[in-house]
């Protein structure tokens, strides 16, 4: 049987960018198993601009930021199987057997040395939010509505309203607007947008549609359609305030409630998942607790900008790549009588990375120096609003990094670099701790 | 002297933005972090633009739509005359990134390309 050198799981902005950064390192079998009918994932239905402005200096949609992708991997020639459905990963001695389906081959059992994991995320649907009423149609949520629209040609409706303040929440208020639609609110619980600025800027703003905060759904009106839904405002509790409600006729409720990684592969597998990201632990390799496994884009944790996960899915594949390496590198010292030891700086205790203070997580959340680079990127969102604050990355009592910040909101993914040298100067490395300080 | 706090849109940063106006005059503006947002600031108060993008009815491709975009910025008050023409156009597959699907849309100057590759089905 064929034994891969790396299998990637996903084929949209991460697993592409993993693939080819693993490829540039030189190592050759590798294949990419998507389960849609083209490359690029997401960023298909994303037909937006705002994209690659960091990875290519310009400003791109979706399709043209994937189609570059893509480009890069056919040119690499990159094997791939679209339509193709991961069903298990599992371990079989040091190798993965990944068990996938698709019409063309059947039933796949394939062996690999390693594993990207790179499903990417899911939106959270309405069962997940205790919306009471009937369950009539028109209620999408708004990643649904994005693909009916943009990618089949479909209008899901004529008057909406959103629940949820989320990117895709108000990219899609600005969508159905264009297609004619009347968008009539924007409904967020939290007492601040879940979004970035600027689409707060030329999404609703530019089209005149409210966005209320402090705001949630309290009940949907309909039988087999939708035809309206209740508006309450929430208290701090973030419980609905008696005397607030507002019924609002509409024939579509589209929610854009929260990502939620995809694990159901990696936590069958055993790969140990962070209750709060809901995606793997992983190390400074981005690799999971599993040698050999490793994780990154939406799948990992959810990020604002696809910009960051190619960034992050191009580390994910160089350190893949090492790990093939180190192995081939192993079995010729053992096929050569040497005594040699797999992977020993795996051995090495990692130091957590604790938070405190309103930050909320980071990736990674353990880094083992001698396997660092000379610098990490260190990636963490906060919890609440903060202004006018400081971040700081401390290792025992020595503060590595500081970083002023204006505005801080859990819709922006934050970074703090750190020095690898500034980490083996510390004697007895004990934690690192990541903390938000309003000044 | 007018004052105008706004958010820049030119990337995902957010910059907020003061600009500053003496008789429709901009004399500065504070708060960018990088050139864009000052040239943002600048055409805010003065002639707002906007990229618009959108989608197109394409035949026989392997998709029913092909996504478009506007190869540069235009007048925001012009947003609905050229989302009006994107709506009456329709194209045959194949599509490549780059054709120009609408030359001049509504006057504007910018033309309406596609942003996807469409195979024919």
């Amino acid at each position: 049987m064929k034994r891969y050198d790396l299998i990637v799981i996903g084929g949209g902005p991460a697993g592409l960018a993993a693939a080819i950064s693993a490829k540039k390192e030189g190592i050759n079998e590798i294949l990419i198993l998507e389960r849609d009918n083209e490359l690029g994932g997401i960023l298909n239905q994303c037909i937006h601009n705002g994209f690659g402005l960091h990875t290519f200096k310009e400003e791109l949609t979706g399709p043209e930021y994937a189609a570059r992708f893509i480009a890069q991997a056919e040119e690499l020639e990159i094997p791939y199987k679209l339509q193709t459905m991961v069903l298990d990963i599992s371990m079989s001695g040091e190798d993965k057997l990944v068990t996938a389906m698709n019409r063309e081959d059947g039933l796949l059992r394939l062996t690999a040395k390693t594993v990207i994991l790179a499903m990417g995320c899911r939106e959270r649907p309405r069962g997940a939010l205790n919306i009471p009423g009937f369950r009539p149609a028109g209620i999408y949520t708004a990643g649904t509505a994005q693909r009916l629209v943009n990618m089949d040609g479909y209008m899901p409706g004529k008057e909406v309203v959103i629940l949820g303040s989320g990117d895709i929440g108000l990219i899609m208020a600005r969508r159905m607007t264009l297609e004619g639609a009347k968008v009539k609110v924007v409904a967020e619980l939290m007492p601040y947008s879940g979004g970035l600025q600027r689409n707060i800027v030329q999404c609703l703003e530019d089209f005149d549609i409210p966005l209320k905060l402090s705001h949630t759904v309290i009940d949907i009106h309909g039988k087999d359609r939708v035809t309206g839904i209740t508006l309450a405002q929430v208290g701090p509790d973030k419980k609905p305030i008696p005397g607030t409600e507002e019924e609002i006729p509409c024939d579509t409720l589209l929610l854009s409630c929260g990502l939620i990684p995809e694990n159901e592969l990696s936590d069958k597998l055993g790969v140990a998942l962070s209750g709060i990201t809901s995606g793997p632990v992983v190390n400074e390799s981005l690799e999971t607790n599993i040698p050999g496994v490793f994780a990154c884009g939406n799948v990992l944790h959810v990020h604002d900008l696809v910009d960051y996960v190619s960034e992050e899915a191009a580390r994910a594949g160089q350190h893949a790549a090492r790990y093939v390496q180190k192995l081939s590198g192993s079995a010729a010292e053992q096929s050569g009588a040497v005594s040699g030891k797999a992977a020993a700086a795996s051995d090495e205790a990692a130091i957590p990375v604790l938070t405190e203070g309103g930050v909320r997580y980071t990736v990674p959340q353990m880094i083992r120096p001698s396997c660092m680079d000379d610098t990490l990127l260190l990636r963490f969102r906060v919890g609440s609003v903060f202004t006018d604050c400081v971040i700081s990355a401390w290792l025992n009592d020595t503060c590595l990094v500081k970083m002023r910040k204006k505005k801080v909101a859990p819709g922006e993914m934050q970074q703090l670099m750190l020095k690898k040298a500034d980490i083996l100067a510390v004697l007895n490395p004990r934690n690192i701790t990541i903390k938000i300080e309003e000044a | 002297m007018e004052q105008r706090n706004l958010i820049c849109i030119s990337c995902p940063l957010g910059c907020a933005l003061t600009v500053t106006l003496e008789d429709g005059r901009v004399t500065g503006v504070s708060g960018n972090t990088c050139p864009r947002g000052d040239a943002y600031g600048r055409k805010e108060v003065t002639n707002p633009t906007r990229i618009v993008t959108s989608t197109v009815t394409v035949a026989g491709g392997h998709l029913p739509v092909v996504s478009v975009k506007t190869d540069r910025d235009i007048p925001k008050e012009k947003i609905d005359a050229v989302m009006d023409e994107i709506r009456r156009v329709s194209v045959s597959a194949p599509v490549r990134i780059g054709d120009i699907i609408i030359k001049n849309a509504a006057g504007t100057g910018a033309n309406i390309i596609a942003t996807k590759n469409i195979r024919t089905a």
